[in-house]
């Protein structure tokens, strides 16, 4: 394989490791992260009765909550308002995205066992399986429900009284959905600690991509080449012109 | 996902032979297919068969989020429902909406009542009133299995009241005819409430003492708290120290917060009501 331009790493390059992730989307997730606890702790220090009489202090604890809540969004919004954000906005592109091996891996959720791995392991899945996929969407569907129905709820006044005790029925039983998706997500990361360290340091193994996202590094390689195939091009132009040069100078050369 | 030779080839523009055609993934380009790309130009490279199923599911996800806020206090009444058999187990305390009490305080925390607790009933009255609580207990009581509506949406089914109705109370004070009104504040230094007399006697409002079957608890607004039934339960004062009988109607706490001063769950009173012909007066 020929060397890629100088200056830009190529992917597939640095031994067998891959970048999964990029500095701008891991600060965006654990900043996320780091949010949503916040808002776990004090959404049940606020609701569970136990809770409330051992934290006590209910206007402080509202005031992190409500605060919390809206700053869950800025990172996201930070990250995707300039060029760094670039890989993000890939990666969401990707998220929206289902290819028919997608929907394939979920048609099959209720094989039983052995069955469902082997038939999964076939499939030519990319970058994100359907399960991540559906977890993005929950997030940014249900992040923007709660959103909304928690500032409802905040600001109740201009609304009908029914809307508050809907927005109250809508952000407590999404609340629990949260907990139990994002403790799914938890538990499936410390199940595949590579892939939890790519979330850290940002790369992956590729024997890794060709376990559990084949098409991904299809797609690494595909651009390694036309990278290969760009660099060779351009300095066959530059050739090309150097030799232009030469032979038109002469006439004119005194 | 960019397949190769899907993006935007500068490498077909490089020459070298044949122009690459803007064919996803090695299939062979049917018309339709190449129709339906150059429909989607922004796609990222998608192989024929890629569907935005993620930007559907977020916005089916907020179509069920609007819709939740719109109709979601039909569908918590219902679950309150059937949880209610299982209350006793505590199991549906877990739950949002399983039956039990979200309990709130305005002030920081649930305040404790001063050592020399009385219950103050003064204004247009003959005779002002500074009960204890076995004061309190000694005079006539009423009983009630009541709910107990939240106007945030929750609700516990069947709650068991004692206390002394609040028109009797006015009554044992001696209550001027021009008191047309009560005003009620807290000794959290900051919830007030107020109730027409006529609301008080439609509603059947009482002093409650004891609550699910035993004295009020501190978070419950013990030791001495209003329950008003068929109204929202932020008419229901907790921490009750002092009731005054005025003759203008003053907004309470929550009332200034928004809330209506009309805080009927039904939006109206008991239709079975009958307007006692001394106090005919028009709703607040």
């Amino acid at each position: 394989m020929t060397a890629p331009t100088a200056g830009r790493t190529s992917v597939t390059e640095r031994g067998s490791m891959l970048a999964r992730f990029d500095r701008v989307e891991r600060a965006v997730h654990w900043t996320n992260a780091i949010l949503f606890a916040v808002l776990v702790v004090t959404g049940a220090a606020l609701y569970f009765t136990p809770l409330i009489a051992l934290v006590g202090r209910r206007e402080l604890v509202e005031r992190i909550h409500l605060y919390a809540g809206i700053a869950l969004p800025v990172p996201l919004i930070l990250a995707l308002s300039g060029s760094w954000g670039h890989a993000l906005r890939r990666d969401i592109r990707r998220f929206n995205r289902w290819s028919s091996a997608d929907r394939r891996w979920l048609r099959v959720i209720f094989q039983p066992q052995p069955k469902r791995s082997y038939t999964r392991a076939r499939l030519r899945i990319g970058k994100f399986n359907a399960g991540q996929k559906l977890n993005a969407a929950f997030v940014a569907g249900g992040g923007l429900v709660m959103l909304a129905s928690g500032l409802l709820l905040r600001w109740y006044r201009p609304f009908p009284l029914s809307w508050r005790a809907g927005a109250t029925f809508v952000h407590n039983w999404l609340a629990v959905l949260f907990v139990i998706v994002i403790a799914g997500h938890i538990l499936m990361a410390l199940a595949d600690r590579q892939a939890l360290k790519s979330m850290f340091f940002g790369r992956i193994s590729r024997s890794w991509a060709e376990r559990h996202a084949p098409a991904w590094l299809d797609e690494l390689d595909a651009q390694v080449a036309r990278e290969a195939e760009m660099a060779s091009v351009v300095a066959q132009n530059a050739d090309e012109q150097q030799g232009d040069k030469a032979s038109a100078g002469h006439p004119a050369a005194p | 996902m960019a397949s190769p030779g899907s993006g935007p080839s500068s490498l077909g523009r490089a020459g070298r032979g044949k122009p690459k055609p803007f064919e996803p993934s090695g299939r062979a380009p049917t018309g339709a297919q190449a129709k339906k790309k150059a429909r989607q130009p922004d796609a990222p490279g998608d192989a024929p068969g890629e569907k935005p199923i993620g930007r559907r599911a977020v916005i089916a996800i907020l179509g069920l989020g609007a819709l939740g806020i719109a109709y979601g206090e039909h569908v918590q009444n219902g679950i309150t429902d059937l949880l209610t058999p299982l209350r006793s187990s505590g199991l549906a305390n877990l739950v949002p909406g399983g039956g039990g009490f979200t309990i709130y305080t305005i002030t920081g925390g649930y305040p404790a009542p001063p050592p020399d607790y009385r219950l103050t009933v003064d204004g247009l009255v003959n005779r002002p009133l500074q009960l204890t609580v076995p004061e309190l207990e000694a005079l006539p009581s009423t009983r009630l299995v009541r709910d107990f509506q939240c106007v945030t949406g929750w609700r516990v089914p069947n709650v068991h009241w004692v206390g002394v109705k609040l028109t009797d109370l006015a009554k044992h004070a001696g209550a001027r005819p021009e008191a047309t009104d009560f005003w009620f504040t807290s000794f959290d230094g900051m919830y007030t409430e107020s109730l027409s007399m006529l609301q008080a006697e439609q509603s059947g409002a009482i002093v409650a003492y004891s609550m699910l079957g035993a004295p009020v608890t501190r978070e419950h607004g013990g030791p001495v708290r209003l329950y008003v039934p068929g109204m929202f339960g932020y008419k229901s004062i907790k921490w009750l120290s002092h009731i005054s009988l005025v003759k203008q109607l003053e907004l309470g706490y929550w009332e200034l917060n928004g809330y209506p001063v009309n805080a009927w769950i039904a939006g109206h009173p008991p239709s079975s009501f009958r307007h006692p012909p001394q106090i005919r007066r028009g709703y607040s």
